[in-house]
């Protein structure tokens, strides 16, 4: 009988375990460039924004922040009528969006029965999942229409308040500022809903009840117990709003009339930088894609330091629970 | 005051707020069956057989098959390529990078870059892809579906890397250990262990991912371009169902504005069923997808 030396199983251990150790390393590589691909995509975006618009930022620099004119014709480009009307609109679609992803996170975690927040919570997110351009053509084809039948009462009406009421006169064209600031609003709304209503089930049972048990109505323990335990994260959530209002092009091309102005009334048709591009980009040449582009680096830049500031916010909540 | 002035009028207040939260709901609500209800309605008026079978030069006489075509074709090839890298990076971020400060930042950008503007990753595109493209050859090639599948991944990525880091992360760190004093190699142990106990939660970001990338727009119009005849060749100029309906949703012509609430309803039901179906298969956990 030949004797089985224990030499070559250890040698064939020691290969095996070198083996395994050289597998190792490779897929831990492959595993890390894969995640640095997605530094590279946003890196990527900024970076290639930058050089295609580098005609028309370094060479207008800060004229084409500053001019309000943007004239294709004598190839003279200003940012401002995009720029305004994007902050415009965004601004019309948080003061909506904010109170009522409020209310609706407040019905969810407080009000409504148990049997109902399921439901519920899951139709306002559906309304995250419609393609933009569906908002698109219902806010062209239903929402314009029935904009342009109201807003000669809003004009009446909200047209006559001192200071305010400039905002609100104007044609009833249906098309403009306020109607693209109401179709973001909807379209945000699940977003910054589902953050409140997700912060506000961090709330310790403990402290609510403790509130409730001195005396609190429903009101006061949402807005003096709930809100400031999870201020940071409601400010995170609702700029993350912001962020996807801001660059929202699909849904606000349609609506916005798309005409470079900058008026006092909310009535007006204007642009967004994101509609600039989109409406001219493929019939643009030379400076006007140069500038368009440069348009993109600009929104790019402004998301990206509003949702630095809502990940910042909202991971404050986070940190605070010890994750 | 008197005690029982402020009583009632706490009770007001908290009156006041149910009544608001609950209108605000009612509104969002409203606002969901109002788009849901007109995009049906119209897109079921317009639902023929011919927008399967003729493409889009044929105008309001045709369909809209070389859309749909164009549309799946960009989709898979998206998925092809966002599917492996984000399970690959979510997989690097969970389990290799989970409290490094690179893996920290990896993660952040990757939560800025899952909302960042379509728009401006549809640029990018343009500018790395399309544009040295034409150079190279001459403008023979420019506009492609391959672009266009590109900047479509872009924006399934960020989604997959989200969902595959939270759903390992969810798995218990019991199976890693026994695997692991088992003598699993840990390349063996991730694929075969790690990722096999989360596939459901990894399958639930793909299905988001898709339905993400099934609905966009903004990127296609410069990568994809558009084209109105049928073709499957990724370096052409390719037809998309959302590119169709914005040119036709553009054309004054009420004929093109039916076939285009046709296409809406499609790509509608297609996303909805997409995120109805990732909901049922992972129900258990929430996954966010903002």
């Amino acid at each position: 009988m030949p004797v089985i030396s224990a030499e070559p199983i250890a040698r064939d251990n020691e290969q095996r375990s070198r083996e395994d150790a050289r597998h190792d390393r490779i897929f831990r590589r492959v595993l890390k460039f894969c995640a640095l691909l997605v530094l590279a995509a946003l890196l990527g975006a900024a970076l290639s924004t930058l050089w295609g618009g580098r005609e028309v930022l370094f060479g207008d620099g800060l004229r084409f922040l500053l001019s309000d004119s943007w004239n294709p014709v004598d190839d003279k480009y200003g940012a401002l009528a995009p720029i305004f009307g994007t902050l415009v609109t965004s601004l019309i679609a948080l003061v909506l969006a904010v109170p009522v992803s409020f209310g609706i996170a407040l019905f969810l975690t407080e009000i409504a029965p148990a049997w109902m927040r399921g439901p519920v919570g899951a139709a306002i997110e559906l309304l995250a999942g419609i393609p933009s351009i569906i908002y698109g053509m219902w806010g062209l084809f239903v929402f314009v229409p029935f904009m342009s039948s109201i807003e000669p009462a809003l004009s009446n009406t909200l047209g006559n308040i001192p200071l305010i009421g400039k905002l609100f006169q104007g044609p009833p064209l249906g098309l403009g500022l306020l109607t693209a600031g109401i179709v973001l609003a909807v379209m945000i709304l699940p977003f910054i809903s589902s953050v409140m209503r997700e912060v506000f089930q961090t709330v310790p049972t403990r402290l609510k009840e403790s509130s409730y048990a001195l005396g609190s109505t429903t009101w006061e323990v949402l807005w003096d117990i709930v809100l400031p335990y999870t201020r940071s994260a409601v400010i995170g959530g609702i700029f993350l709003g912001l962020g996807r209002a801001l660059g929202e092009t699909m849904a606000v091309t349609f609506v916005l009339g798309n005409s470079y102005n900058i008026t006092s009334s909310l009535l007006m048709p204007g642009t967004t930088i994101s509609s600039s591009i989109a409406n001219e980009f493929n019939e643009a040449v030379g400076m006007h894609r140069s500038a368009l582009i440069a348009l993109g680096f600009l929104l790019f830049v402004v998301t990206f330091v509003v949702l630095l500031i809502a990940r910042l916010m909202l991971r404050q909540l986070a940190k605070r629970e010890g994750k | 005051m008197s005690a029982n002035s402020i009583y009632a009028r706490r009770r007001i207040t908290n009156v006041l707020a149910m009544l608001f939260s609950g209108c605000a709901t009612a509104l969002g609500l409203l606002f969901l069956v109002w788009i849901l209800w007109v995009t049906a309605s119209n897109g079921l008026h317009s639902i023929h057989l011919s927008l399967f079978t003729k493409i889009t030069a044929y105008a309001d006489q045709g369909g809209l098959s070389n859309a749909i075509v164009g549309s799946l074709l960009m989709d898979l090839m998206a998925m092809l390529m966002c599917v492996p890298i984000g399970v690959l990076a979510g997989t690097y971020l969970a389990e290799y990078a989970n409290i490094s400060k690179l893996g920290a930042s990896i993660r952040f950008l990757n939560d800025i870059l899952l909302s960042a503007p379509s728009i401006v990753l549809g640029l990018f595109v343009y500018v790395i892809i399309v544009l040295p493209m034409s150079n190279l050859t001459h403008g023979s090639i420019s506009f492609s579906g391959f672009a266009g599948s590109v900047a479509l991944a872009l924006i399934g990525l960020p989604v997959i890397v989200r969902t595959t880091d939270e759903m390992l992360q969810l798995v218990p760190g019991t199976l890693r250990e026994a695997a692991l004093s088992l003598g699993v190699p840990q390349w063996k142990l991730t694929v075969q262990v790690l990722m096999r106990a989360a596939s459901s939660g990894i399958l639930t970001g793909v299905l988001l991912a898709l339905a993400r990338l099934a609905g966009e727009t903004a990127p296609l119009l410069f990568t994809a371009f558009g084209n109105n005849f049928m073709t499957v060749h990724p370096l052409d100029k390719m037809a998309s169902l959302p590119a169709a309906i914005y040119q036709y949703t553009n054309d004054p012509s009420p004929a093109l504005h039916s076939i285009a609430w046709a296409g809406a309803l499609l790509i509608t039901l297609f996303v909805l069923a997409l995120s109805l179906l990732s909901r049922l298969l992972f129900s258990r956990k929430k996954v966010r997808y903002e």
